[in-house]
């Protein structure tokens, strides 16, 4: 990707020349991607595709074969896995999760709790919550330390669509409220499309990337979804601009994921 | 002091400075699944002791040296993801066949080896028990400094790495403890019982505690608790003491399981 004179400084993190191979097979290869400040990206790709490998060598969790990531000095990451399967025979109280591993005051607590939408659990022990109180409460630990981005690996499995719908609603509101970049990966096309402002299709290497509108009518895109997805995200788009109408459509395209 | 130049004394003060160090590792153990892995480091020292015994060097140092290896070992072949519960099996029992059949090979050392399978607790002298105390301090000292790190490692090496927490340190830190648990419990319980002596408190504890910190220090109290109770019982019916200690701990986990459900 060429470099425009500036482009460093707003580029939160970047990927360049990526690869990451495993046991032998690769994964991923030359992946080149940057995320700007306050911007909301969405990789998707079919399973096996290596999103969720991408994002883990972005947090520093792998390293690359070839390639490096960069990150502005002193980033302030906040990672949502995709879960967190706690073994039943650690006790933690949310309120003690959040203290992991700084010790976080119980305002702060309280407040990021606020904002992931989940007010009322810090003294709910993790084992015991539903998938979606699960995903809020990751959401509201990453906010703790007031990040720059948010990484999310497909922070919404599990949850049924309206589930969903509601939790990137969240995240949209967050960014607008905090000014973060978001970066996700996500397989819910229609419903995480419409909330990015770029998406990004990964197939072991970028396939195409741009606009949702762009990205869901490329061929390389159609080629990997089908052609139906677009009307799916196009079905959204129309749900979402008439949100408060509770108009009845017909939604016969809705299948098509 | 009288009472403390008693062997009964003795063996429970011993008995007490393992428990206090074994609990709140055990608990890291319950969490993170590595019973396979500490026994498969418990049964490789008894190769540490045949070594020490060749090289006339200190059991405590053979059976910490090689124990640390073989933990090394694994956990490197786990992060490759290489370690199943086979290899893991694997490698716990050939250990202990190594060692058993290196110890037979001394040339003219007859020792008790079951002393060090079943632990001697009542043969444990001042010297032993400073070396004890000194470990479980160590023990007890690394836990406590790394403890949230250790924590959020458990949790999951994604969410470590995004903490800021590297996840194979803090691998290398419970590995460390786990070695040094295992030199300072061979003369206590023995090789094959360590295992019990990590997991079991920490296992009572479990349903008595609400947060991490609890569970740890409920699993002390039954750990320093059984130790005390089975050296009495074992001196009352004359049984052997390291076992003993073990029934004592089981016995509290079965009353756990009960009160809770009660």
């Amino acid at each position: 990707m060429p470099r425009l004179p500036g482009q460093r400084i707003v580029s939160l993190i970047s990927v360049e020349g990526l690869e990451i191979r495993q046991g032998g097979r690769q994964i991923l290869h030359d992946v080149t991607l940057a995320v700007r400040k306050g911007e909301i990206v969405t990789i998707v790709g079919p399973n096996g595709s290596g999103k969720s490998t991408l994002l883990r060598a972005m947090i520093g969790a792998i390293s690359p074969s070839a390639g490096r990531v960069v990150r502005q000095e002193g980033l302030r990451i906040g990672y949502v896995p995709q879960s967190l399967p706690v073994d039943r025979n650690l006790p933690l109280t949310v309120r003690r999760f959040l203290s992991l591993p700084k010790p976080v005051s119980d305002s702060a607590a309280k407040s990021a709790l606020d904002r992931a939408g989940l007010p009322q659990v810090a003294r709910a022990q993790l084992g015991a919550l539903s998938g979606g109180q699960m995903q809020r409460v990751l959401l509201a630990r990453a906010l703790l330390n007031d990040p720059q981005i948010l990484i999310l690996d497909e922070p919404t499995q599990g949850l049924d669509q309206q589930g969903s719908a509601a939790f990137y609603r969240q995240i949209e509101a967050i960014r607008s409220e905090t000014g973060c970049a978001v970066l996700m990966v996500s397989h819910e096309l229609h419903v995480v499309m419409a909330a990015s402002d770029r998406v990004i299709c990964l197939n072991g290497h970028i396939c195409c990337e741009g606009h949702p509108e762009q990205v869901a009518s490329a061929p390389e895109y159609r080629a990997l979804f089908g052609t139906g997805t677009q009307g799916a995200l196009a079905l959204y788009r129309h749900e979402h601009t008439h949100d408060h109408h509770h108009h009845h459509h017909d939604h016969s395209d809705e299948v098509a994921e | 002091m009288i009472l403390f130049d008693s062997f009964l004394a003795r063996a429970a003060i011993a008995g007490a400075g393992v428990a206090i160090a074994a609990a709140p590792l055990g608990c890291f153990v319950v969490w993170r699944r590595m019973a396979y892995f500490s026994d498969a480091t418990a049964h490789a020292s008894i190769l540490g002791v045949a070594l020490a015994l060749t090289f006339d060097a200190p059991v405590f140092a053979g059976a910490m040296v090689v124990a640390l290896l073989m933990a090394l070992l694994i956990s490197t072949l786990s992060g490759r993801g290489m370690a199943s519960d086979t290899a893991l099996g694997v490698a716990a029992h050939s250990a202990l066949a190594v060692g058993l059949v290196a110890v037979s090979l001394l040339p003219d050392v007859r020792i008790d080896i079951v002393a060090y399978l079943f632990g001697d607790i009542l043969a444990v002298g001042h010297g032993d028990i400073a070396i004890i105390w000194g470990g479980a301090t160590i023990v007890l000292g690394l836990l406590s400094w790394r403890w949230s790190a250790l924590l959020t490692a458990t949790l999951g090496s994604d969410l470590a790495h995004a903490s800021g927490v590297d996840p194979r340190r803090e691998q290398l830190i419970l590995t460390l403890a786990l070695a040094i648990v295992v030199a300072v419990a061979i003369k206590v319980v023995g090789a094959l019982l360590i295992g019990a002596l990590l997991l079991i408190p920490a296992a009572s504890a479990r349903r008595f505690a609400a947060t991490p910190e609890a569970m740890a220090l409920i699993a002390s109290g039954i750990g320093i608790g059984s130790a005390a109770l089975g050296v009495w019982i074992s001196w009352i019916f004359d049984t052997p003491t390291g076992p003993t200690i073990v029934c004592v701990a089981a016995a509290a986990f079965i009353v756990s399981s009960v009160a809770k459900r009660a």
